[in-house]
């Protein structure tokens, strides 16, 4: 079988790490702090090339039929 | 007014815990040590089970503990001293855990001493996480590893594997462990080793789990009841304890007496399946406890779970006074947020009303009129909530003594708010509040145009009506509750009350051919409520579209497009062009009902509305309407062709099996070559069907009363005519033609292996000309099949539903967009995605052309 890059495929939204900044910005936005966030393991297929650690957060733009573009943050575990 | 105080105490924290042997001694009342209950007079036994000391349940008798009388005393507990400690059957997979993981020789639990230190504060972080899976999640980890350890990292002491016998009774290697054994053990562990298992030693030390004392319940949970004939029955719980008593001094009495072991050993066994019923009775490895008739007794837990315990039963759901119950039937001449209540049950649902000085004189009106004669009333309330029961006798008297400050329970009037109701509460459509109108008759009566969201019919349906009884639950049941702030759906952001049923074909007929002369137009605008004739024209033929227009505003301006593509225009409040049908008066599409609401509001539309539904009924009135065998009536031409498209379906068939048995079918990639046989002739016969129908659509008669209902959408479908008039179809069972049956074949009278549309379930009669027998047989077959998926489908979808319900029912989204749950994590960033009310939005979209246009 041939090796299949998931980030390639058509159904797989970008993943994408968020800097520090960008991390607080959000933190500070919502009120929240990293335990508060929904969860993505480090091993997920979707963000392994990342090569995150715990402690992470990654942006995902997703598409949606509704909603058009739409962000979505989950914190690596 | 008794002035009322009221105490706030804010709740920091709950613990919850183990009773230790010691709490259960301090909180009991008294040692219970008979298994009797009563004496010769029947007076409770002094250390029996139904000792007075442990609150009371005769009126007559004062509790000896407290002092208080019945329901004031909520009950004391008791205790009973166990011969031998007793396994708790709750706790033994958690003692199964513990013994695993602690050293069979030092007790010491498996870890290495270093790493203790680490263990303990990596637990203590799981508190941190917001979820009550933290400090869960890591001893479940911890304890996991220590199981599987084989060799005690303290003593060297090789480990022998413990296992459970279940319940309730342990083995370590082929030696059994006696509850005292594992209780010196779990005794030893100490404070700083029980935190590993995420228990608090201060709360739950392990060695509680193993009990020595039994707690009894107060006699107050496990009332008696005296029967009728004068005999006392006891409750399950009594009937329990006292096998538990009865056992346990026997035990005492065989030790004490020096028994031999074994026969000590028996009796501590049954003691345990005693305990051990006594808080659960459905433990799979024991035969339940049974009364004397067979049926299994109900225990503590039992009293607890599922939909008939304690908490879905009666914590969950309520039972309420000032409600009723009945058939639902039709009135379109009710307004639509008005719900009529028969008579007598008007007479017996009241709403209490206080007195003041401004309405004492009416208010005497209804006390005099008694609980008997229509506007009435039934209680008065005096200033201290003592209630009095207007009676003939009492009536003159209550009469001379009510003043402002006391309230009367008058009956139900036209006008009052109520809340009515159809289960499945599904959505919140389902309960809605409306206006009570007294109607004769004993149903309760609402517009047809509501059935849409409480999903009913009038095949039988009963619904619920609730009375709220104080002006909060009134204020707040109008509010947010009434049937106007209901009328779009938060699901698609239209209206999901519109117009149904007869109201369509009447306002399709309307609009699109009749006219009136102008006396029967006044005459049809009287009719459905509307006395202002100034906007129908001056002349003395009326068509339908100018009747119509008297129902909308003046400045009321709409574009949009009807069933069939058309367009439909109403330029200042007249209907220039178009037909009204199910596109725009229906229920759920369309935006004509939306743009009314938005522009006019929700309390005028839905009068409009009223008024739309009233027209359209009171068309069909005037006119007539019944559908008759003629509507399927086709003319010879368009016979000729449906036998024509049928015969060519059966040539194509032919041609395809008969290349099929030759092998030159060509096969779909992914499917045998019987598979693509199939679907080819699946296709083929449906399209087949379609074309009937096309040519039904063509030639049956436009203006026949059924192709007005389909055609305005009111009931039915071009397909439904189509199988009357032309052709039924072919019956399909689980997706495939029908191949079920005897060998090879469906039905006795085919050929094996015959793969003919007829052979396979293709109904090419219609039911006009009737169906042949093999037919009828295909169309049984499916008919029962579908029966049968919807009487299977209901109950499994409904628990699906309560699933979901259940874990959604509290997100909710905050001001800063975010959809949280109840322990405020993030479960969306923005609600939907783009943070859009669907309810104040067009389908989802916010029409932004629409709101540039409306700003100019």
């Amino acid at each position: 079988m041939p090796k299949v890059d998931p980030t390639k495929h058509i159904l797989v939204p970008k993943h994408s790490k968020l800097s520090e900044a960008e991390q607080k910005k959000l933190f500070d936005k919502h009120n929240i702090n990293f335990n508060d966030l929904p969860i993505i393991l480090a091993s997920d297929p979707a963000i392994t090339h990342l090569k995150l650690v715990k402690g992470d957060v990654v942006k995902i733009d997703r598409d949606s039929p509704t909603a058009g573009k739409s962000e979505y943050f989950r914190g690596v575990q | 007014m008794v002035e009322q105080q009221y105490v706030f105490r804010e709740v920091k924290s709950i613990i919850f815990g183990m009773l230790s042997p010691k709490m259960i001694k301090q909180m009991s009342s008294i040692k219970v040590v008979t298994p009797e209950l009563y004496d010769k007079e029947g007076y409770p036994v002094d250390g029996g089970l139904m000792d007075i000391r442990m609150g009371v349940i005769d009126p007559a008798i004062k509790c000896k503990t407290c002092g208080s009388k019945l329901k004031e005393c909520t009950g004391h507990f008791g205790h009973i001293e166990l011969a031998r400690p007793i396994m708790h059957i709750k706790y033994a997979p958690l003692i199964l855990n513990i013994l695993r993981s602690i050293c069979n020789e030092c007790t010491k639990p498996m870890v290495e001493a270093s790493k203790l230190k680490n263990i303990i504060t990596s637990i203590e972080e799981g508190d941190e996480e917001t979820t009550t899976t933290g400090r869960t999640k890591r001893t479940k980890g911890l304890v996991d590893g220590m199981k599987s350890t084989t060799k005690c990292p303290h003593c060297n002491a090789k480990q022998e594997k413990i296992t459970i016998e279940k319940p309730t009774t342990y083995f370590e290697g082929e030696k059994r462990l006696s509850p005292i054994e594992i209780r010196t053990r779990l005794e030893k562990i100490s404070d700083d080793d029980i935190q590993l298992f995420g228990l608090n030693p201060e709360h739950a030390r392990p060695e509680w789990m193993i009990l020595t004392l039994l707690a009894i319940p107060p006699v107050t949970m496990r009332p008696s009841i005296t029967l009728e004939s004068g005999e006392r029955s006891e409750d399950d719980l009594t009937h329990k304890l006292g096998d538990i008593v009865r056992i346990n001094q026997r035990l005492f009495e065989n030790i004490n007496a020096g028994a031999p072991e074994i026969i000590v050993e028996d009796l501590w066994d049954l003691l345990q399946y005693h305990v051990t019923t006594f808080f659960d009775n459905a433990v799979p490895q024991l035969p339940p406890a049974r009364h004397r008739s067979g049926q299994p007794l109900k225990t503590i837990t039992e009293r607890i779970k599922s939909k008939e315990g304690r908490i879905r039963h009666n914590l969950a759901g309520k039972r309420t006074n000032f409600s009723a119950r009945t058939v639902i039937s039709p009135d379109p001449m009710l307004e639509i947020y008005e719900v009529g209540v028969p008579l007598i049950t008007a007479m017996k649902l009241t709403v209490p009303e206080k007195i003041t000085e401004w309405n004492i004189k009416h208010v005497k009106e209804y006390v005099k009129n008694g609980p008997k004669e229509y506007p009435g009333a039934n209680y008065i309330i005096r200033p201290d909530e003592k209630k009095k029961k207007i009676t003939d006798e009492t009536k003159e008297q209550l009469l001379e003594e009510i003043e402002p400050g006391y309230s009367v329970e008058r009956h139900l009037l036209d006008g009052d708010i109520a809340l009515f109701n159809r289960q499945p509460s599904l959505h919140r459509m389902s309960m809605m509040c409306h206006r009570v109108r007294v109607l004769p008759g004993k149903t309760l009566r609402l517009n047809p145009a509501v059935c849409a969201p409480y999903n009913a019919d009038f095949d039988g349906d009963e619904m619920n009506l609730h009375i709220p009884q104080t002006e909060e639950a009134r204020a707040e049941a109008e509010i947010l509750m009434q049937v106007q702030t209901q009328l779009i759906s938060p699901r698609y952001g239209l209206s999901i009350i519109g117009c149904n049923q007869d109201a369509l074909s009447g306002n399709y007929l309307l609009t699109s051919q009749l006219e009136f002369s102008h006396k029967e137009a006044s005459d049809i605008l009287y009719n459905i409520g509307v006395d202002d004739f100034s906007r129908l024209p001056k002349k003395d033929i009326v068509t339908g579209k100018e009747l119509i227009s008297c129902l909308f505003e003046k400045d009321f301006n709409f574009t949009g497009k009807s069933r069939d593509g058309n367009e439909v225009i109403i330029k200042n409040g007249k209907l220039i062009k178009g037909i009204l049908d199910k596109a725009n008066l229906g229920e759920g599409s369309g935006l004509l009902l939306r743009m009314l609401i938005k522009k006019y509001g929700e309390d005028k539309t839905i009068l409009t509305l009223g008024q739309l539904y009233r027209l359209g009924i009171e068309i069909l009135l005037r006119k007539g309407f019944t559908i008759g065998l003629a509507d399927t009536d086709l003319p010879q031409k368009a016979e000729e062709e449906i036998s024509q498209i049928l015969a060519q379906a059966q040539v194509d068939s032919k041609d395809f099996i008969k290349k099929f048995h030759e092998g030159t079918l060509e096969v779909l990639p992914g499917k045998t070559a019987m598979e693509t046989l199939e679907l080819r002739i699946l296709e083929l016969l449906n399209k087949a069907r379609d074309n009937t129908g096309r040519v039904v659509a063509q030639n049956a008669n436009q203006t026949s009363p059924s192709m007005v209902m389909v055609k305005s959408g009111a009931r039915g479908n071009i397909i439904n005519l189509a199988q009357m008039a032309a052709c039924v179809g072919q019956q399909a069972l689980s997706g495939g033609r029908i191949g079920k049956g005897y060998k090879n074949r469906t039905l006795s009278h085919f050929k094996e292996n015959d793969l003919t549309p007829d052979a396979r379930g293709f109904i090419k009669n219609n039911f006009k000309k009737g169906l042949a027998p093999a037919e009828f047989f295909f169309g049984a077959m499916t008919g029962r099949d579908s029966l049968m998926d919807t009487a299977l489908r209901t109950p499994k979808s409904g628990y699906l539903y309560r699933r979901l319900a259940n874990a959604l029912q509290d997100l909710k989204v905050n001001y800063d967009h975010t959809v949280r749950d109840a322990n405020n994590k993030i479960v969306q960033f923005k609600y939907g995605g783009d943070g859009v009310d669907v309810s104040k939005s067009e389908g989802g979209v916010i029409n932004v052309d629409e709101i540039i246009k409306s700003t100019q």
